[in-house]
């Protein structure tokens, strides 16, 4: 490895822009002629839409137009889709209810947006959207996904007959069952897995600008997937062909899976700038992105686990209802279903598991992959089960899962996946040594001197990333291929360009992508740009989410440097008068093994441009582009350990110490792995302690600001203790795994197992806020 | 409408405004200092922080009228010349950033921490002083860590934690 390579704690070249105010995010951007939009929304979680009044909004200063859903929709723009999929266990179709993007005739939560005013400032736009008058029809709510398909539930849309979107059945119910008349124990758990807001910092933003002169639509959002937005802005909701449609994600403050998906907003922009003449921005403020940002979890879980005598996992039974919301957003199908029940093996052998998810309606606002998607809720459900079974058997959490550990790979579980590679126990006893877990005892009894009840939970996870094989989820309903593509430009100077259909905004593609280049070719950091975001300068990709952008992203740029390796190598060879095979590459430089003769990789590429003297037959220049289909997962796999102190009088729990042990396979730079997993730790303990959306019966969400949802601060947390162990992914060039969710999905439940032992109180529901955790005190009589 | 006029990044600026104008969207707005960011309309989140007359303030909870007449900085201004400021150079070494956006805010706010601390500070006190900034990316680990480390190279003094 080079100072600048592979492995390299590299400082991140794109920081520059953003600790000097430079960054440029869609609300920084201006176009000439820019006018500003207000969405009216509904203040109903459920209701009909009488009639609309836009008269007194049109005649307020400064407004170019005020256009409602019955406008959309006579211009032929289509609903929004969900793009995944899934049979119910009869083999009936998901029912997904219409969506269009601006409500016509019903809305069923509160947020919908109902209709756009388009005016010259953002103060005028909000005050018109005041004048808008709209008539609704209130009809009940419903907003418990466990209440939902209740006889006499309110019918939120008519294809879905008691809110039932889907039944769904994974593993085999025959063989769990003969599992369970084996068991020697039977360990039972009903869970919730509460309902959260990603909070990405950037509210969601778009600009639409339509060029009446090309005919030709501009998009600037908020995405992390901007080829997808395009596609499915053209493919599906008729918003322009996709020639016609360029769309920008240019630096992006944070997604979380929450700007994964094409949202209605984006649609109207670029609709309304075609139909007011002028392009259209238009910034969610906070509250509106409470209400209409993806919400993630929201899942109601019974499990059982079957034991036989000696401890040994005979099978798991799994049924859940997830609340997907009022519409069926982008990936919200595939999140509880093959994001989640696939690794309801956890890293256990477990010979029989069946596992049902009812997909429900409810008046909320869209759930859909929120960092995690669909793992954390397993590993919420193994890792508090395999817990809760270890106490009631008097064994140390500790070995009972080392007992169950999958130890031979490849490994087959009962629920599709493959588990490539991994050494569980080796992230166990990593993270036990730098707890100093066997010193427990002492700190507690410690804290009891001082009235305080110590805990420690412990979360052994597993996750599946690299999403994702495109023919394996194709033939699991995805509607889309889920390859990445790169594209390698080595200029006349030598200088590279790398253009990725990966999308960073936040992560450091920029820094870790050109380390790969780095330590191929030896050219500087400083000489490698990463092209990424803009649909007009890179091809189809795919974008980031699923902690795929290493895993995926980076295996299509090794494809692409692969090639321009081999074409640098022949020009090298040609000019050299050597045999190609001889070629090395070594500090910017290609020589021929074994001897000083050279040529410096700049020569080359000018070589290859003036194509004065290349090999006979040979193309000018050296561009390579590849595409690159994994052909697994990846299974990143870890062990967290939470150790906190519960004051019973206050019920306020401190986190004292904070132990990761992740296998993320090979690592390109540690310094941003690290800062991925401490992020990811921060939204898991989050989950766990302080944050939650809730519904009231009516529909209305109380936690719609950050002064009724409490996001973790500074305060909240500890400096973490992380160490990472590596078996490399064998079905990736590069051997890894992939890292940007594993904080979020291992932590929840080692908080949760820390505070219960501290207890000793099994009932305690997240957010375990103070007052949760002083009534459980009480309860445990401490 | 309200004439502001005020020093902003040590130039002088005056024009006639809403009378509703936060200073956030005059900076934005009308000077084109977009490094000050809107994370919230609760003043909660503190991607805003701007410093007045010396003092960190959310710029999203002050009227432009109400600065009039004061000196500004805004994150754009914190460098002299070329060179980061040191606040700014903690971040970037200590990975303080990842998507970028509470970062003007946080650097804003901990350059102002460090100036009430000349005594040093320690992890406990950056902590607590960090109520007012929120960041969903970092998990907070490595901005303690650039702050405790910025406080340090500027006054050479460090706290036990």
């Amino acid at each position: 490895m080079g100072i600048e390579g592979v492995g390299a704690r590299v400082a991140r070249k794109e920081d520059k822009r953003f600790i000097t105010g430079a960054g440029r995010y869609v609300d920084d951007m201006i176009v000439p002629g820019m006018k500003h939009a207000a969405f009216v929304r509904s203040p109903h979680a459920h209701a009909e839409i009488a009639g609309i009044d836009v008269k007194a909004a049109q005649a307020m200063p400064g407004v170019h137009g005020v256009l409602t859903g019955r406008e959309l929709k006579a211009d032929g723009i289509g609903n929004l889709i969900c793009g995944w999929m899934i049979h119910s266990k009869d083999g009936t179709p998901m029912k997904m209810g219409a969506w269009s993007p601006l409500a016509v005739d019903r809305v069923r939560y509160v947020g919908d947006a109902v209709v756009i005013v388009v005016a010259d400032t953002k103060g005028q736009a909000r005050d018109a959207a005041e004048k808008v008058e709209i008539s609704y029809k209130e009809l009940p709510a419903v907003t418990d996904a466990s209440k939902s398909m209740d006889a006499g539930a309110p019918q939120i849309h008519p294809e879905a007959e008691n809110n039932l979107i889907f039944d769904w059945d994974i593993g085999n119910a025959d063989e769990t069952a003969a599992a369970f008349k084996n068991a020697a124990h039977v360990v039972k758990l009903d869970i919730v897995n509460n309902r959260l807001v990603p909070n990405a910092m950037e509210p969601r933003a778009a600009l639409g600008h339509y060029d009446k002169a090309e005919d030709h639509y501009t998009c600037w959002t908020t995405s992390q997937n901007p080829h997808v937005a395009r596609l499915v802005m053209s493919a599906f909701y008729n918003v322009a062909p996709e020639n016609k449609l360029r769309v920008i994600a240019p630096d992006v403050g944070g997604g979380f899976g929450s700007k994964i998906y094409i949202y209605p907003e984006e649609i109207v922009c670029l609709w309304a700038s075609k139909k007011t003449g002028v392009p259209v921005k238009w910034v969610a403020d906070r509250t509106e992105s409470f209400l209409t940002d993806a919400h993630g979890r929201d899942h109601h879980t019974h499990a059982e686990m079957a034991f036989d005598k000696d401890h040994n996992i005979l099978g798991l039974k799994v049924e859940t209802k997830a609340n997907l919301g009022a519409y069926m957003s982008l990936f919200s199908s595939a999140t509880p279903t093959y994001l989640y029940a696939t690794l309801l093996s956890g890293q256990y052998n477990i010979p029989a598991i069946h596992a049902n998810v009812k997909a429900i309606y409810t008046n909320t606002a869209p759930v859909d992959a929120y960092r995690g998607a669909g793992r954390p809720e397993a590993t919420f459900v193994m890792e508090r089960m395999m817990e809760i079974a270890a106490r009631q058997f008097g064994l140390s959490p500790a070995e009972l899962r080392r007992k169950n550990f999958v130890t031979q790979f490849p490994h087959q579980t009962p629920v599709i996946m493959c588990y490539d590679a991994g050494d569980y126990a080796a992230s166990l006893d990593a993270a036990m040594l730098a707890a100093d877990y066997a010193g427990f005892p002492q700190r507690k009894a410690q804290a009891a001197k001082a009235g305080k009840l110590r805990g420690i939970g412990m979360s052994c996870y597993i996750e599946a990333c690299g999403i994702a094989p495109s023919a394996a989820v194709g033939s699991l309903g995805a509607g889309v291929g889920l390859w990445e593509s790169a594209e390698v430009r080595v200029n006349a100077v030598g200088t590279i360009e790398v253009l990725t259909g990966s999308h960073s905004h936040g992560q450091g593609h920029e820094t870790t992508f050109a380390q790969l280049v780095n330590e191929r070719f030896g050219v500087p950091l400083d000489s490698v740009s990463i092209v990424h975001g803009d649909t007009d300068k890179v091809q189809m990709g795919m974008g980031t989410y699923g902690s795929r952008s290493g895993a995926v992203g980076m295996s299509a740029i090794v494809k692409a440097l692969d090639k321009v390796e081999a074409k640098a190598k022949k020009i090298a060879a040609h000019l050299l008068e050597a045999d190609e095979g001889d070629i090395v590459i070594e500090n910017g430089t290609l020589k021929v093994a074994g001897t000083d003769k050279n040529v410096p990789w700049f020569q080359m590429a000018l070589a290859a441009y003036t194509a004065h003297n290349l090999p006979g037959g040979m193309e000018p220049g050296l561009k390579e582009t590849a595409f690159y289909d994994p052909s697994n997962f990846t299974f990143p796999a870890g062990c967290y350990i939470c150790e906190v102190e519960v004051d019973p009088d206050t019920g306020m729990t401190e986190i004292v110490q904070f132990v990761a042990a992740d296998d993320f396979g090979n690592i390109i730079n540690p310094m941003i792995v690290e800062g991925q997993v401490h992020g990811g730790i921060a939204q898991g303990v989050g989950q766990a302690l302080l944050e939650g959306a809730f519904y009231d019966a009516s529909g209305q969400l109380l936690t719609a600001s950050y002064m009724d949802y409490t996001m973790p601060r500074a305060s909240d947390l500890p400096s973490f203790q992380l160490s990472t162990s590596n078996t490399p992914c064998p079905s990736n060039p590069l051997g890894i795994k992939g890292c940007g969710e594993a904080g979020a999905i291992g932590s929840p439940p080692a908080v949760i197992n820390a505070i219960t032992d501290a207890l000793g109180h099994e009932n305690l529901t997240m957010p375990a806020t103070p007052q949760k955790v002083w009534a459980a005190a009480r309860a445990a009589k401490h | 409408m309200s004439d502001v006029s005020l020093v902003v990044n040590g130039k002088r600026v005056s024009a006639a405004v809403e009378d509703r104008t936060l200073l956030v969207h005059f900076l934005r707005e009308n000077l084109g200092l977009t490094g000050t960011h809107v994370g919230c309309d609760t003043s909660q989140c503190g991607a805003c922080v701007v410093h007045v007359d010396g003092k960190a303030v959310k710029s999203c909870t002050m009227l432009a009228a109400q600065a009039s007449g004061s000196t500004v900085t805004t994150i754009e201004g914190l460098a002299e010349g070329a060179d980061l400021h040191p606040v700014q150079a903690a971040f970037k070494e200590n990975h303080g950033l990842q998507c970028g956006f509470c970062t003007p805010g946080m650097i804003m706010a901990a350059t102002d921490m460090i100036a009430r601390h000349p005594e040093g500070l320690d992890e406990a006190t950056v902590r607590d002083e960090l109520e007012g900034n929120i960041c969903r990316c970092t998990g907070y680990h490595n901005i303690v860590k650039a702050i405790l480390a910025a406080s340090q190279a500027m006054s050479g003094k460090s706290k036990a934690a």
